[in-house]
Parts: structure tokens; sequence; C-alpha cells
């Protein structure tokens, strides 16, 4: 589904990904953990085009997307849910989900609406009220269900869980699991290492811009150092 | 009374290209947070091209049309060139930028045409329609009419299109808009197209009544944005509003006190709307949480 080679991008002069490989395949939830500042945000940047690459190659599903507008990547089926939710504050939930279907005009929109509201009950409540007045877990589910609307056969997700409370970062990851049998393939990236090898096929451990360790997640989930650095274990 | 209501025809009349104006100012700032002061150019190359156009031997209806075009071709230059190019530099940057467009706009204008004094015939005739007891140019309707039908086109092209929708988009959160599959860079050449067009579309419909020159636009740019500042930026309601608002106190102004303040009325305002109510009068208080 998406693959990633030699992936070096840099702030001004400041490289701050140093070669990062990495893959998923279709249907897999993969995950990549780290440390606030490992480069995790800048590498999905770089996968949905808002970041530029000073080299590498990103393929997806088949053809090369890093020449690629950001704005295209969307309607090859990679969809990207953003550090910080970035939802639209000033238009109401219903049209951040309808905007999240930009490309479309067809009735599979109204369809893929009632799912999101079938997913996230509470939007639908909410549905006429601006969005930016919903609470961060409700912004959060916002979000993603925005991400859904565009039809992605791949979502990036960037730290669902940050800043919301325990419950609410439970049914966050239920959703996300409950992804897999949507057909829609998951690369997620989070701070909560715990919480995303629990729910993840494989995962990536990225260190101050490199990938420095990789396998399947309970093969992560059991490694002394990964329990000690990220797992407080 | 008569006097009253007098001062209150030109009042609108006046009102009406302020409201125009700021209908273009409201535009580009909701798609990119830039107030373009080259605003007030797009009404001048309205009737200065206009003018040029039917002194060729144009039908003025045609020659309305070419200079609107011509201003919007403009309008998408002006952001192709000046704009796009200082992506990523602070708003203030970019409204300095747009600053210098407008004296270099003025500028070439002077060389491209000349610096006389223009008008042209008003579209219904001479004949003043007496309305009570006072009397209106049948010009004065075209204006007010003119502005009340781009209000409400850019009302529904805002509310009820998903393009009109993308652009409220791009402006609340530019990064979103990309990942939903919006191409950001054809919403600022929308917008920027747009809102010259209407502005030369005020040029246009005024021109018969406020007479045009290479040096009208920078006028028309500080009236219009202080009826945009006064209904609060980026609401299109309020720039209709405050336009009309602008263009009433001039007239009052200039009617009971003397034709000499009537040019300090517009900055009156910008000041009081900047000490009392920042947001001006349609303007939301932003609350969000984050």
């Amino acid at each position: 589904m998406l693959t990633v080679e030699g992936l070096r991008s840099r702030y001004g002069r400041i490289e701050v990904l140093h070669g990062i490989d990495l893959h998923v395949d279709s249907g897999e939830i993969v995950t990549v953990v780290g440390a606030n500042g490992a480069g995790k945000t800048t590498l999905l940047r770089c996968l949905s085009g808002v970041q530029p690459l000073s080299s590498g190659t990103i393929t997806f599903r088949g053809e090369p997307l890093h020449l690629v507008p950001a704005y295209r990547r969307l309607a090859r089926g990679l969809a990207h849910s953003p550090e910080g939710r970035q939802i639209f504050t000033n238009l109401t939930v219903e049209e951040n989900l309808r905007l999240g279907a930009f490309l479309y005009t067809d009735e599979r929109v109204e369809k893929d609406m009632d799912d999101a509201f079938q997913m996230f009950p509470i939007l639908k409540e909410k549905r006429n009220l601006v969005a930016g007045g919903l609470s961060g877990g409700q912004q959060q589910m916002l979000a993603m269900a925005r991400a859904l609307m565009g039809r992605p056969f791949c979502l990036l997700l960037d730290e669902p869980s940050m800043g919301l409370a325990p419950i609410v970062v439970q049914q966050i990851f239920e959703v996300i699991s409950g992804l897999k049998a949507l057909g829609v393939t998951v690369l997620l990236v989070e701070q909560n290492a715990f919480g995303a090898l629990k729910i993840a096929d494989r995962g990536y451990v990225m260190e101050t811009g490199r990938i420095t360790m990789q396998g399947p997640s309970e093969e992560l989930i059991s490694n002394p150092r990964i329990r000690e650095a990220y797992l407080g274990l | 009374m008569s006097e009253l209501l007098q001062f209150l025809f030109s009042g609108l009349t006046v009102g009406a290209v302020y409201a125009l104006v700021a209908l273009g100012f409201t535009i580009i700032y909701n798609a990119s947070d830039v107030v373009n002061f080259a605003q007030g150019e797009f009404v001048m190359l309205g009737g200065m091209i206009t003018w040029f156009a039917y002194q060729a031997g144009l039908p003025l209806p045609l020659a309305a049309l070419v200079a609107i075009l011509a201003t919007a071709a403009l309008g998408v230059t002006l952001n192709k060139l000046a704009i796009e190019p200082a992506r990523g530099a602070p708003v203030v940057s970019l409204i300095i930028i747009t600053i210098g467009a407008s004296v270099f706009i003025q500028g070439a204008a002077q060389q491209v045409f000349d610096k006389q004094i223009h008008s042209f015939p008003a579209f219904s005739g001479d004949t003043p329609l007496r309305v009570l007891e006072a009397t209106i140019q049948p010009q004065s309707l075209w204006v007010i009419g003119g502005a009340l039908v781009v209000f409400v086109g850019l009302w529904l092209f805002f509310t009820r299109t998903l393009i009109g929708r993308a652009v409220l988009a791009t402006s609340n959160n530019r990064l979103a808009a990309q990942l939903v599959g919006i191409n950001t860079n054809f919403v600022m050449t929308l917008s920027f197209a747009l809102s010259a067009g209407i502005g030369a579309l005020a040029g246009v419909l005024a021109t018969p009544i406020t007479l045009t020159a290479y040096n009208v636009g920078i006028g028309f740019a500080l009236k219009g944005f202080a009826g945009a500042m006064l209904g609060g930026m980026g609401n299109p309601k309020g720039a209709l509003v405050g336009g009309f608002l602008i263009g009433l106190i001039e007239a009052l102004t200039a009617g009971y006190l003397s034709s000499t303040y009537k040019e300090a009325v517009a900055f009156v305002v910008i000041l009081l709307v900047l000490f009392f109510m920042p947001q001006g009068l349609f303007g939301s208080k932003s609350t969000e949480r984050v």
C-alpha cells in the first residue's frame, strides 16, 4: 500500500528526518511511536505532501506519490488527520464533514455522513454547532470522521490521543481498530506507545529522525528496552 | 425634511460604492487574511478602462464588460506575481505588498492612460427621478442595485455552494483545506479574480456620478476599508451595511456640518471601531477551544 524509502526532510538548514524507510501493507494498522520531537509528525506531513522532501521516495498503491501536490493526494486515496486536529473551527460540524468529501458530489456523501454519525453519535447531536466549540475529544472525532469522508484507502493519524481523557482515548483507539473491518489501512503516529502498539499489527520506533527498531507489535511490547523507554514498565 | 431625504439619497449612492469595495476586501480577506489595499485601484481601473474602451468606439456595455474582465485578470496577475511568491510571509508583509501594488498600479495607469478626469454617460439617462420631496439620479439606482445584487450573489456563493465553502475553509485552515483536497492556490486565484471584478464593477457603476481619474483608487480603498472594519472584517453582511453606513455618515456630515469634514469621516470611524468594538458590528468574537 505505502512504501517510503530513504526519506529525508529539513526545516530550513536543519535536517529532521535522516533517511526513513518503512512500509505499510494493505489492511494493516502500523504505528510509529517515539518521543516528542522524534520527527513523527514531520514524517506524516511529508507523506501527505504539506512538508517537502529533500530526498527519498514515497510509493503509494504502486505509484510514486512524492511529486503529487498535497491537495491531490486525497484523491489518490491517502487521507491525513493532522496533529492538533485542524478542524474548520468557524464552520459547523456538518460543514466540516461535507468538506471532508470535497472531492465528491454523489449520493454516497450522504451515506458516508450517516456512517460517520453512527461511528461518533455525539457528532450527530452537535451537527449544526460550530466546530470550534466542541471539546477536545469531539474535535478529534470530527477530525477523523472528516478524513474518512474523503474515502481513503489509507489513513494517516497523528496523535489522536493527545490531550484527551483516558476514557475518550479508549474510545478513539477502539474506532481505529474498527477501521480494519472497513478496509482502511492505518498509519498511526503516537506518543502513547502502549495504547498504539496494543491495537497495531506492526510498529516502528523513531528516535531523532531515524527508525531505530521495528517489528510486530507483540515483539516490541515485550522488548525490555522499549518497555523501559516508552512504556514506563 | 426634503433636505434630509436628499442627503440620504446621496449617502446611499456613495455608500453602495463603498459597500462594493468593502465586499471586495471581504473576499480576499476571507481567503487569505490579507487586507488588499490595491482594492481601490480595481475601482479606478473599472472606470478608466471602460472610458478608454468606450472612446475607442466600443458600445458602453461591452466596454464595461471588457473593463471588468481585464481588471479581474489583473487581480489574478497581482496574486500570481506578488502575493503567491510571498506565501508564508507574515500577513503584515503581504498587506505592505498590496500597498506597493496599489502605488504601482496608480503610476502605471497614469502612464498607460492619462492624468485627465473622465466620465461616460449614465446608463439610463440623466433625468432625475422625483421621490417625495427629493430627487435621485437613475444612475444611483444602478449603483445601489449593483451593490445589492453582488451581495446576494456572494451570500449564495459562500453559503450554498461547495466551492464557496471551500473558500471559507481555506481561510479558516489552509493546511486542513489542502488535506481535504482543496486546491488552495486556485481558491486564492478565484478570490482575487472575484474581488477585482467586483471592484471594477463598482468603478463602472460609479463613474457617471463620481467621475474617474488615475488617482481615485486610494480614496475608495480607505472608505471601503472603513466600511469593512465597521461591519466586521470578513463578514459580507457587515461589508454591505458598513459601506452604506460610511456613505450615509459622510453625506450627513457634508450636509449638516461642512463638506470640509466629509473626508475625515472614514478615519474617525476607523478609530472609533478600533477603540470600542474591534470586531465590528457583525464580526463574531472568536471563541475556540484548543
